[in-house]
């Protein structure tokens, strides 16, 4: 399966090679570095690229080339979803999965693909398993290891490993049980030129943080299951149950993790909450180009619109931008032609506006196209599907945990046309 | 490398220290940064000499911090790619170290270099040895990864050893690990395999979910043919899989995929209605019960089981395990259950850019051979702008895939932004695709054209050159229907600049003259003028023009074409002078010219094939989907060939296992006899065959020999399960012989070609069926692949079967009777709902003649009663099939409470001749009623409506029934009106299908072959196609052809020939169509003066005729 791993910064270093069977010489991420060359912009690598001995899968994370080298027929998806499992896993470990955090965490970094992967083949990566097998670096540990000599290496096989539960470690404590579930949904949707939607979808998520001792048996129920169309789980919930019932029951792992994510079913219209007053024109022959947007909130529920991030990629033509933020700032950076426009809360008494023109190479002429507009935002305490958790039910253990659901809506890949 | 020691001088100047000192040593990880590195180094020498030293005298210190701490940073080392082998006889000493950590890395490093230092490391092999009998399961564990990853030949025996004995041990985590080191050591020594096959054996019959994955791992590694060693861990390794880690998930449903694909008969056959209930017997299974019906196909249990352990998988957050299913069901399930794995794959579009990348690439190949299952989901294919290219390709080769008549111009105005783009890359793209869509709805193909016109005065050179050579391609197929689109060109020659273009457009006009006689020379006029100013590209098309006209056309063009020869002459480019050296030679007759002049109008007007746009995923079915082989669309090293499916089924007993299975008795007795007769010899022949093997092999242990016998009652049982539900199970079991003997056809041997011809026989006439079918099963043993011992034994078995069958026969002939005479009933009872709004219009048949059941002859008799005859040979008749499919007109969000559907009755229309009838239900889902529901006089487009008189009142929840007619002028352009209430109004359109604007008439077979004489060149049209065997019967081909048109059935003399005739609704033009087989193609021929509908027609007959799904 995965013969080796390499992993390449953004100035294309090689800085870490990890092998499992014999090593690959790292001449072949020559022809790595030739697809990488070959693309315009990082996203455009093709993630499987193959060689005259080897095939080469990589993935693209935090500007972190993973590549892993294969020798064989495997799935590719296989290899993918395993590379982006370790990146998790950094993530879940060092905090970031940065090139320096990575350096500098050389040794938990090899003592974990030595753990994730025996022979290529994946052997641990349940993050609760690992966690027993390695304990994620903090201060006070390296601190408390110095002095005593003890180390962050486990003796024992963790007992997930051979339960029927391998997500969740035994032996969890307490003080304070509690369980979060952020219902966090989010709308994809392409606006086109006259406001009408082209395609609008809400994907959601729950994410739990559960800190509960002992082996806590949780069910979660909907008010509206029916909402949910397509739904993937975590593989603590019981797909039986869930069938039957549309009731999530579950052995929660210990810490953070996805408990599921869904599509909500397409017949359900999509509100879309905010609105988009374009006016960007370029005029043929002249040098200058107008740019208009207003912002303005369509079907919010009567929750505020906070954290409105607006960026367009302008057309490469465009020199510089003078424009007027009514509130936020804005950026323009002339080499990438990225527009961003930090807008912040949206008020609806006085909508945020960003006005001025476009200055544009002088002779070029008028681009083809109007530049797409891409709108984040963040509504709190709203699922914008409507989807409610009806109650949280613990068996299994005696004490009575504090429980907290929190919801919020978010844009995913919102995109207006202009 | 250089540019890494900004990062960290300390270690890399190490490094390259020893790379220097090493120099003589075989480096194999930094080939290249020696030379470079090491002259720098030198001057570093002594300090870093040192440093080497300072970790060697650590590593030798009495202190675990300090040991601990040199490790670490040798680990640094060798995760930079640097060279720290030479430390190795200071590191190995640690190998027994106390300190788990310490430990651990030490075996990082030992895994790293023992290959290069094989004497050096069998120092630490007896620390391993002692580590494998330590009671903590873990250090077992570990010891034996290490000890199985030290790449040393010397070693194998002591591993070979440690496998086995681990393969025994109490903790499956050891297990596993053991299950790993098979591969580890296959790898080394390739010698061990038949030793390693034992113990895959072994550790395959586990029940540890742990080690499930992890040895089918090493199984497909090791030795992925032997699918003998899965039969009886067959059943365990389906119900473990939803407890299997994720990784060993995927690799067990490839694997099962394989074997699956060995060992059960297709479930791709026609009208294949599967027969859950037999196994739902056997498994006591949840699943909703299906409609029984005649014509049976049992899918055998174990296959069924494999699907439905798998479904629930579709819902992992593993990617992976996502697409092993998906391709698990694209491979393996009936094809009306594949649409469950639709959702899922577009639900994994939102995972991450190289995912995407990956599902992308498998949907691409699903939607060419299977549209529906992603029409309803192409807005989820809508690119982004800030998709990665190679996404946005995919997405537009998807988005071409899905692409028919209904959603083209969503598409297209989807693609007239795609257009746009920045992404040049991505609009060239775009314009291929367009392309497509034009090539083959069309429909489009006009309107295509003028926007890839459009496109021509695109300021973007890549643009404008793709659209010429679009352009072109689609001019070439059809050129003679576009000679308008060529002046057009024409008349934008001057605008466009691009060179490339300029000489496209030249090269149309030169090769398509003779349809622009007037343009042509003009244009000529016009090059002659600007010839010395022009590009290299365009001048060479000129003369190329110049050649064409003056063959063509040399009186108006002789003087040009001289001139023009003249001005190339003395060009500068030595090209234009050669070639206009070449073409004077060959167009202008002299002495020394001789005889090439005469073939000069063949050379240079020879017709030009015109290019095929096709997707560039038609052929990547070839390979399993979702491999590494199918994302790169060539053959990985590696790559396990999916085989066909077998035409008979392999014994199943041998999946059977001792623990015989907990099993419920269902079914009559009396008719049990017969069949497990036939079937329980044939078992037991083959158990003992096998037998016989396993003893030849490797010497019969006793394990076995009990194995078969407890084999040989389970299999028993497990035949009796199988003939189950008395009657239909047999008949089924017939049927399923003779599907057999269709597929056991392609294989043509001599002998079989002599029996075929007793095939078609067997299936009319059913006397002779037992007979046949005796026949059939002989071949069957044939084909078996058994060894020779046992061809005896199922012969013998086929005789009783052949007995058995004659018996059943009878069954088989009554069965069928009530359930047509049902499917009659069902008919008119619509019939008679779709009477009560058409008051004064009573022309319904009691019976609908359904041509399967009817004589053709009867048929028309029936219709000579009802109608008065119109002419002499052609008669209106009626519908043979009335799809009950109906389609949304509006929908109750946009309709406000009001929805509306549609759909076609396929009756003459009351209200006009030239009219469709349609049948409206509007039903009221609001709170309130709606009143005066009617369609508004002005709105209509074209068409001539005629419309329902106004609802005054619809109460809520209460739904009606009207119907309307609408002339839709014999084209399937949509019909848009206002549907209007009281307060509202709404848009709506009907679409026809082009089967709907067709009524049925009746001739005789001697009218038919007429008519179909008189039409003919271009108004027939004709397409080969390659039938699925179990469409290949008269009855599926008359359904087929009759649910895509509204055609009648001719009765046809010849057998093999089927003959439909209908006319068009609005002008009565006839639509003759005639499907004549020719094992295993069909020929589908269509004569009518409509050609834009017979393309259409043929296209749609293409699907039905080629899908296997009813």
């Amino acid at each position: 399966m995965i013969h080796s791993l390499f992993l390449v910064n953004a100035s294309g270093d090689i800085f870490l090679e990890k092998h499992w069977k014999s090593v690959v010489s790292r001449s072949v991420c020559d022809y790595f570095f030739e697809a990488l060359e070959r693309a315009t912009e990082p996203e455009n690598v093709p993630p499987v690229i193959s060689t005259p001995h080897h095939y080469l899968i990589n993935v693209l994370r935090h500007r972190i080339y993973f590549v892993a080298v294969i020798q064989s027929e495997v799935p590719p998806l296989f290899v993918i979803e395993f590379l982006h499992r370790v990146v998790d896993t950094f993530q879940d470990y060092f905090g970031v999965c940065t090139e320096a955090a990575i350096k500098d965490n050389v040794v938990v970094v090899y003592e974990l693909l030595e753990e994730m992967l025996d022979n290529g083949f994946p052997l641990a990566t349940e993050s609760n398993i690992l966690k027993e097998l390695i304990k994620p670096p903090t201060i006070l540990r390296t601190v408390v290891n110095t002095i005593t000599g003890s180390t962050n290496v486990g003796e024992q096989l963790p007992t997930g490993q051979l339960s029927v539960v391998p997500w969740r470690r035994t032996g969890v404590k307490y003080t304070n049980n509690e369980a979060y579930f952020d219902v966090i949904e989010e709308i994809d949707a392409i606006i086109d030129k006259s406001g009408s939607t082209i395609t609008a979808e809400i994907q959601g998520v729950i994410d739990a943080c559960v800190k509960l001792t002992g082996m806590p048996d949780l069910t979660l129920s909907f008010m509206n299951p029916r909402l949910l169309d397509d739904v993937s789980f975590h593989p603590c919930v019981r797909f039986k149950r869930w069938e039957a019932e549309r009731i999530l029951s579950f052995i929660p792992p210990d810490g953070n993790f996805r408990l599921l994510s869904y599509h909500v079913s397409s017949q359900n219209l999509v509100a879309i909450p905010v609105y988009v007053k374009h006016n960007i024109s370029f005029r043929e022959g002249s040098s200058q180009g107008r740019f208009e947007l207003t912002l303005g909130p369509k079907q919010t529920m009567g929750k505020a619109v906070e954290s409105v991030l607006v960026s367009s990629q302008l057309p490469r033509g465009v020199l510089n931008a003078n424009l007027n933020p009514s509130q936020g700032t804005y950026t323009f950076d002339p080499v990438t032609k990225l527009l961003s426009w930090d807008v912040g809360k949206i008020n609806p008494q006085k909508l945020p506006s960003l006005k001025g023109s476009m200055s544009l190479q002088a002779g070029a002429s008028k681009p083809d196209e109007n530049p797409t507009i891409n709108i984040q935002l963040k509504i709190q305490q709203l699922a914008i599907s409507g989807l409610k958790v009806n109650r949280l039910d613990m068996y299994g253990e005696k004490y009575k945990p504090f429980k907290g659901i929190k919801y919020m809506t978010k844009a995913g890949k919102f995109q207006v046309r202009t | 490398m250089l540019g890494m020691s900004a990062n960290s001088v300390s270690y890399n100047d190490q490094g390259s220290v020893e790379s220097g000192v090493d120099a003589a040593q075989e480096n194999s990880s930094i080939p290249g940064s020696i030379s470079s590195s090491s002259g720098a180094a030198f001057s570093l020498f002594s300090a870093d000499y040192k440093k080497n030293e300072d970790l060697k005298e650590m590593l030798e210190s009495s202190k675990e911090s300090l040991k601990l701490e040199a490790m670490k940073r040798i680990v640094g080392l060798i995760a930079k790619g640097k060279n720290a082998s030479e430390l190795f006889p200071a590191v190995v000493k640690n190998v027994a170290s106390k300190n788990i950590e310490l430990k651990k890395l030490v075996y990082v490093y030992l895994v790293r270099y023992a290959e290069e230092q094989q004497d050096l490391a069998l120092l630490s092999i007896s620390t391993f040895q002692r580590a494998l009998k330590d009671p903590n399961q873990l250090i077992r564990a570990s010891a034996l990864r290490v000890l199985s990853s030290i790449r040393v030949p010397i070693i194998v025996p002591i591993m070979m050893l440690a496998i086995k004995e681990a393969a025994t041990d109490l903790s499956p985590y050891v297990r596993k690990t053991a299950a790993h080191a098979i591969q580890k050591l296959y790898s080394l020594d390739p010698d061990q395999k038949e030793h390693l096959i034992e113990v895959i054996e072994k550790l395959l019959k586990d029940k540890s979910t742990l080690v499930a994955g992890s040895v089918v791992m090493a199984f497909e590694e090791v030795c992925p043919d032997r699918i003998d060693l899965i039969h009886k861990n067959y059943r365990k390794l389906c119900n473990l899989l939803v407890d299997v880690e994720e990784w060993g998930q995927v690799v067990i449903i490839h694997m099962l995929t394989r074997y699956a694909r060995t060992q059960f008969v297709s479930p791709w056959k026609e009208d294949a209605v599967f027969d859950e209930n037999s196994e739902k017997a056997f498994y006591d299974s949840e699943e909703e019960r299906k409609v029984e019906q005649s014509n049976l196909y049992i899918m055998d249990p174990d296959h069924r089981l494999l699907l439905r352990n798998t479904k629930p998988l579709l819902q992992s957050r593993n990617t992976a395990v996502v697409m092993a299913v998906s391709q698990l069901y694209w491979h393996l399930a009936p094809k009306h259950e594949l649409n469950i794995i639709t959702k899922s794959l577009v639900r994994l579009l939102r995972s991450h850019r190289e995912v995407q990348y990956v599902v992308l690439q498998n949907i691409a190949t699903m939607s060419i051979q299977r549209k529906g299952m992603f029409e309803p989901f192409m807005k989820s294919f809508y690119v982004r702008s800030t998709d990665a290219t190679h996404i946005k390709t995919l997405k537009l080769e998807i988005l071409t895939n899905l692409a028919n008549e209904a959603n083209i111009s969503t598409i297209l105005r989807e693609f007239q932004t795609y257009v746009k783009s920045q992404d040049k890359a991505f609009a060239a793209a775009t314009i291929q695709a367009i392309g497509r869509c034009a090539t083959n709805i069309s429909e489009v193909t006009d309107t295509c054209l003028n926007g890839l016109v459009l496109l021509l005065s695109n300021r973007d050179e890549t643009v404008v050159a793709e659209s010429v050579v679009v352009i072109k391609k689609l001019l070439q197929t059809q050129p003679s229907q576009h000679s308008d689109i060529i002046k057009h060109m024409a008349k934008l020659f001057d605008n466009i600049t691009v060179p490339m273009a300029r000489a496209s457009i030249l090269w149309l006009m030169g090769e398509y003259c003779e349809h622009v006689p007037k343009i042509a020379p003009d244009v000529l006029r016009k090059m002659a003028k600007t010839f010395t100013n022009e590009e290299d590209i365009v001048k060479l098309q000129i003369v190329n023009l110049a050649a064409k006209l003056y063959l063509t056309n040399s009186k108006q063009t002789k003087l040009l074409t001289q001139y023009i020869l003249n001005l190339g002459k003395y060009d500068q480019n030595y090209d234009i002078r050669d070639r206009t050296r070449f073409i004077r030679q060959l167009i202008v007759p002299n002495e020394k010219s001789g005889a090439l002049s005469k073939y000069a109008r063949r050379i240079l007007m020879a017709p030009k094939p015109a290019p095929v746009l096709q997707s560039a995923f038609k052929d990547r079915d070839r390979f399993q989907l979702g491999t590494l082989s199918h994302t790169l669309n060539t053959q990985a090293s590696g790559y396990l060939e999916l085989s066909d499916w077998p035409a008979v089924a392999p014994d199943q007993s041998v999946r059977n296992v001792e623990v015989v299975e907990p099993v419920k008795e269902a079914g009559a007795p009396a008719l049990r006899k017969s069949k497990p007769a036939k079937s329980h010899e044939k078992f037991y022949s083959d158990s003992e065959e096998e037998e016989e093997e396993e003893e030849e092999k490797e010497g019969s242990s006793s394990e076995d020999s009990s194995n078969s016998s407890s084999e040989e009652s389970a299999s028993e049982s497990e035949s009796e399960e199988n003939s189950g539900d008395s009657n239909r199970s047999s008949s089924s079991q017939s049927e399923k012989s003779s599907s057999e003997s269709d597929s056991e056809k392609k294989k043509k041997t001599l002998k079989n070609k002599k029996l075929q011809q007793q095939k078609p026989d067997s299936k009319d006439r059913k006397q002779k069926n037992g007979n046949a079918v005796k026949v059939e099963s002989r071949s069957e043993s044939e084909s078996g692949s058994e060894s020779s011992s046992s061809e005896s034994s199922s012969e013998s078995g086929s005789e009783l079967d052949s007995d058995s069958d004659s018996g059943t026969d009878q069954k088989k002939n009554t069965k069928p009777k009530p359930v047509q005479s049902k499917a009659v009933i069902k008919q008119v009872e619509k019939k008679e709902v779709s009477l009560l709004d058409l008051d004064d219009f009573s022309p319904a048949p009691v019976t609908t003649p359904k041509s399967s059941i009817l004589s053709p002859n009867l048929l028309s008799d029936l219709q000579g009663l009802l109608i008065s005859p119109t002419t002499s040979a052609l008669q209106a008749s009626f519908p043979v099939f009335v799809p009950e499919t109906s389609h949304e007109l509006l929908h109750r969000m946009t309709g406000k409470g009001l929805s509306g559907q549609y759909r076609f009755t396929r009756q003459p229309c009351i209200y006009g001749n030239s009219m469709v009838s349609l049948q409206l239900t509007l039903s009221n889902s609001s709170d309130q009623a709606l009143e005066n529901i009617h369609i508004s006089e002005k709105s209509s487009t074209g068409q001539n409506i005629h419309r329902f008189n106004a609802i005054e009142r619809l109460e809520p929840q209460a739904s009606v029934t009207v119907s309307m007619g609408i002339d839709f002028n014999d084209s399937t352009q949509a019909a848009n009106f206002q549907l209007c209430t009281k307060e509202d109004e709404f848009s709506v359109s009907i679409q026809p299908a082009v089967g709907e604007l067709l009524l049925p008439i009746t001739m005789s077979e001697a009218d038919f072959t007429k008519e179909q004489g008189k039409l003919v060149g271009m108004n027939e049209s004709s397409a080969t196609i390659t039938m699925t065997p179990e469409n290949l019967s008269s009855q599926s081909v008359n359904r087929k052809v009759v649910s895509v048109a509204n055609i009648g059935v001719i009765p046809s003399s010849q057998e093999n020939i089927y003959r439909f005739a209908g006319k068009t609704v609005s002008s009565g033009s006839l639509v003759l169509v005639s499907v004549a087989l020719k094992d295993p193609d069909a020929v589908i021929t269509i004569n009518t003066e409509k050609t834009v509908m017979s393309s259409m027609l043929l296209r749609q007959f293409k699907t039905a005729l080629t899908n296997s799904s009813p």
